[in-house]
């Protein structure tokens, strides 16, 4: 690391003070640097006062994993400065506000300590506590844009897209960054040993944040019903399927929305419009973290119980409880698969990143409609809110949806009599029909016992009868549902699994442990039921690691259960403090066991 | 058993409606109910409603929670697409589906408990959200399918079959709806079938949230002496503040003589309720003086029952949702997926 274009840095400020858009303009202005780049924004859950970090990654070889070490902190937070200073690698820079003295127990040997008076800068050229606070942050992006080499006509052409409305806030903006530069450029040695020069490995590729993804994914696959109840980090998904409805499916002769949005009172009533909605034959969704998937227990084993169809997308967070809202983890995996009450299994889909997750999202509308039955995409706060670099987002016009068996008019008119839930097809998936589409074809949904004809029952084989044909569509689902993604090299004895958004730290790890003469195979699941390709990765190797974001080995639970892969076998490498994994948690872990295991 | 299905057997000198389907055509399973249940009187008043409204049955979503009440969705309709749901939660389905599927017409059936408990929470925001459905609340004091647990509807000093007295305050489904701004209130009794079926008619025709609070005594468990949810209590104190009449659109509508005053709604359909105030200053499109009314008779204890209020004016959950008549259901594909072309442009906004 600590290279050209290949570094990381971070800056702590404080919560509410308007450093999000500076960070962003610094982010993004790496990226039209044709440079990879990735920004991880580490938040308190609450609105003002709190300390906040935004990490940014800059890496020529494209890893986006969490850095494991960073070379630069901007100080701006004196709360934080302790630990700030802290963190900076040995030979590394830190920044501090120097308008006020730096405590001299803070000083650090080892480390270099730059300071430039952003405070009293912002006092001497702006009016008004407002713009001296919000300009601080343009300040130290333009000191910032001298230490590292960011290229100023890019910043410049940014400002300009962002105010070009607003010759004011332009004007001051543009003072701010200049301020900061030149500051930097007449005081410090610029750029610093490990900096920036351009490159040409973006172009094809965007910066955006899961939450997003899933949205246009919800709008492409053509989903009309939305419905749910705010919690972080999953509110912006469906204010961006508003944005994005409002942009496309609103007609500008009548003003008529396409579309359906409800907030709910609470994410029960959020679970019901959509099943409600997947019933009368919507495409429908709703948005929530781990306390809402509590609340929705209930309907999610109604769902499954009478095959209708839903979609849900759940943003993990730090649980239990209210947990740590803004802190990312894995730790829904178990409540997901098996949720509600009695026998019930899920099929469960576990992007890696938004742009994977853009295209999950859509196959969960036609698998939910396939097997009519509750589908779960499975993000994280990492996932969901911060940006990621993806490439472009594309679409096949081709693609229609999967509406499943669905029996219409003309087809009633063909069959003698039509019973909701008779397995014809013998694969566990029994035809519906929508409300409406006349009486030979209407039904009864109960989420009490009830027989193939969708009868009311209590008589045990029937009982049977219909839990074992949801058993065999389950089983039926495992065979269709998006295969792992599979990275091997040649003779690899050892076997990394994971899931999610561990992906990016857990492939850069296998690099870093083929550097160090350990050379490992990753398989990173991507759905749940997991398919045989699964239990033959594990037979294949001597050893397995299972990688995952939460204390009690959720995923290596399930293969247990669902696979009968002995416990024993598979060990774990267990990340929940809640911030994104790096690839050195992952490489310490294998290292440390590795050496445990008498050769 | 809920479904021991009728025979169907049909009496040929059956009346048949303008669509060539007889009051049996209405009807659905077998009732399961304990027999003189108030619910049952209810269902038969929802399939004469409907026979008489020319319902098509297959265009009809029936929504419901869980209870005895809930059950009887499989009692009517049975060519009608029902959905039973999870205890006090069909406000939220019936949301959905309605959001979804507009063109079909929902009637929901609950109980007090399955509302005003579990449920109030779905209840209120339903109104609040004024979807257009019809909400038949058969209110009997009492958990039925529980056997025998007070409601939050029952009275304070009403006595449990076991005699024990209730002293909790009690949530008038009535009064509830009119503060929250429901646009169509009504209270009835199951055993006024008279009273009870055009206001069911007028339910179904209003757009909007329509609830109707149906007194429907629990023989099992509260229809004894010292219930004020019986039989017996209900007929001595009901007390009708307007008598109700439904003329469909299709109907030519005629007056019939009355030297009673007769004020005309005319409802979103082109329909209309005539309603003939029995208490001579009763005015039921101001909501304060219903609001009023009801607490005047609570306070005698009497029951008010009749179309309590009624506002044709008000905007439904598809108003404020601005959705087009074409049910969302029915929208191609075509005409939601901005396609290929939209996608690339719109990745230039994430570089
Ligand atoms: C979550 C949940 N809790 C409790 C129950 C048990 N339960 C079934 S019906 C019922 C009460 C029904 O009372 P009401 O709605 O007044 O209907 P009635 O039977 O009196 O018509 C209860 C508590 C349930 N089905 N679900
Ligand atoms: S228990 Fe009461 S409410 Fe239930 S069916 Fe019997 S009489 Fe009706």
């Amino acid at each position: 690391m600590n290279g050209v274009n290949d570094f990381s840095f971070k800056i702590g400020t404080v919560n509410g003070t308007g450093s999000a858009s500076a960070n962003g303009l610094l982010m993004q202005a790496i990226f039209r640097m044709g440079i990879p780049v990735t920004g991880k924004n580490i938040f308190p859950s609450n609105i003002q006062g709190l300390p906040t970090w935004y990490e940014i990654r800059v890496s020529k070889d494209g890893y986006t994993a969490r850095p494991s070490e960073v070379d630069l902190v901007v100080a701006l937070n004196p709360s934080t400065y302790a630990k700030d200073v802290a963190t900076v690698r040995p030979g590394g820079f830190l920044l501090y506000d120097s308008s006020w003295p730096l405590d001299p127990d803070l000083v650090r040997e080892g480390i270099t300590i730059m300071g430039i008076p952003f405070g009293r800068i912002c006092v001497e050229n702006f009016q008004g506590d407002r713009d001296r606070t919000l300009l601080r942050n343009i300040v130290y992006a333009g000191s910032l844009a001298a230490l590292l080499n960011i290229d100023m006509d890019v910043v410049s052409g940014m400002l300009s897209e962002k105010y070009g409305k607003k010759p004011k806030l332009l004007e001051s903006n543009h003072k701010a960054i200049q301020l900061g530069y030149e500051y930097a450029k007449a005081n410090f040695q610029c750029p610093l040993p490990f900096h920036l020069e351009k490159m040409d490995a973006t172009s094809d590729s965007i910066l955006i944040d899961g939450n997003t993804a899933c949205a246009l994914g919800a709008v492409f696959a053509g989903a009309t019903v939305g419905a749910w109840y705010p919690i972080t980090p999953a509110t912006a998904l469906m204010e961006q399927f508003k944005a994005f409805c409002e942009k496309y499916r609103v007609d500008k002769a009548t003003g008529e929305h396409k579309f359906a949005i409800l907030q709910a009172e609470d994410e029960l009533a959020a679970a019901g419009i959509i099943i409600g909605a997947g019933w009368a034959g919507a495409r429908a969704f709703t948005n929530t973290s781990g306390p809402g998937i509590s609340l929705m227990q209930e309907f999610i084993g109604l769902a499954y119980y009478t095959d209708i169809p839903a979609v849900f997308f759940d943003i993990q967070r730090c649980g239990p409880a209210t947990g740590m809202p803004t802190r990312t983890q894995q730790a829904d995996l178990l409540s997901l698969a098996y949720a509600s009450h009695g026998d019930t299994k899920h099929l469960v889909l576990f992007p890696a990143n938004p742009g994977e997750a853009f295209e999950l999202a859509v196959q969960s509308f036609d698998l939910s409609e396939r097997f009519q039955t509750p589908v779960f995409v499975a993000t994280d706060l990492d996932i969901g809110m911060n940006d990621w670099m993806v490439k472009r987002l594309s679409w096949d016009d081709s693609y229609r949806p999967d509406r499943g068996k669905v029996l219409h008019k003309e087809d009633l008119d063909k069959i003698q009599k039509f019973s909701r839930y008779l397995d014809v097809d013998g694969d566990g998936i029994a035809a519906r029909t929508l409300p409406g589409v006349g009486g030979k074809g209407a039904y009864f949904v109960r989420g009490s016992g009830h027989d193939k004809h969708a009868a009311y029952t209590e008589d045990s084989d029937a009982y049977q009868e219909l839990v074992d044909r949801l058993k065999r569509k389950f089983e039926h689902a495992a065979t269709v549902m998006p295969k792992p993604v599979f990275t091997l090299q040649p003779g690899a004895e050892v076997g990394l699994v994971t899931i999610g958004g561990c992906d990016a730290a857990v492939r850069e790890a296998a690099d870093r442990l083929r550097d160090q003469g350990v050379t490992v195979d990753v398989m990173r699941i991507r759905a749940f039921p997991f398919g045989s390709e699964v239990r033959e990765f594990f037979d294949a190797h001597d050893r397995n690691f299972v990688i995952e974001q939460n204390r009690d080995a959720q995923l290596r639970a399930l293969l247990a259960v669902e696979l009968g892969i002995p416990r024993d076998s598979m060990t774990s490498i267990l990340d929940y403090g809640g911030m994104p994994l790096t690839a050195k948690v992952v490489v310490d872990g294998v290292l440390r066991h590795l050496a445990q295991v008498p050769a | 058993m809920t479904s021991i299905a009728k025979p169907p057997v049909r009496h040929p000198s059956s009346r048949t409606n303008g669509l060539g389907l007889t009051l049996r055509d209405y009807e659905g399973a077998m009732s399961t109910l304990c027999a003189g249940c108030g619910h049952d009187s209810v269902t038969a008043a929802v399939v004469q409603a409907g026979w008489e409204l020319e319902l098509e049955p297959h265009r009809i979503g029936k929504m419901s929670g869980i209870g005895c009440s809930s059950k009887t969705t499989a009692y009517f309709m049975k060519q009608s697409h029902g959905f039973n749901s999870v205890h006090g939660r069909m406000p939220s389905v019936t949301s959905g589906a309605a959001a979804a599927n507009r063109s079909l017409t929902y009637i929901g059936v609950s109980g007090d408990g399955d509302s005003l408990s579990i449920g109030l929470g779905q209840l209120s925001h339903a109104i609040r959200r004024n979807v257009n459905m019809l909400y038949l609340l058969e209110n009997n004091g009492v958990y039925g399918l529980t056997k025998g647990q007070f409601s939050a509807s029952a009275d304070v000093g009403s006595k449990s079959k076991k005699g024990e007295a209730n002293e909790q305050t009690p949530i008038d489904p009535v009064l509830l709806a009119l503060t929250l701004g429901a646009t169509f209130v009504a209270r009835s009794f199951s055993g006024d079938k008279k009273q009870l079926v055009p206001i069911i008619k007028a339910g179904i025709a209003h757009k909007g949230f329509a609830i109707i609070d149906i007194i429907s005594p629990c023989v099992s468990f509260n229809d004894h002496e010292g219930s004020t949810k019986s039989y017996a209590f209900t007929r001595e104190h009901e007390v009708e503040a307007v008598h109700t009449d439904f003329v469909p659109l299709q109907r030519e509508i005629t007056v019939p003589e009355t030297d009673e005053e007769v004020r005309t709604v005319t409802l979103h359909d082109g329909g209309m309720v005539r309603l003939r105030a029995t208490a001579s200053d009763y005015n039921p499109t101001n909501r304060e003086s219903a609001y009023a009314h009801v607490r005047a008779c609570q306070t005698r204890g009497e029951i008010a029952t009749g179309l309590l209020f009624v506002d044709e004016n008000g905007r439904d959950m598809h108003d404020y949702l601005r959705t087009p008549a074409t049910p969302l259901v029915d929208l191609p594909f075509e005409s939601l997926c901005p396609g290929k072309a939209a996608l690339d442009s719109l990745m230039e906004r994430y570089r």
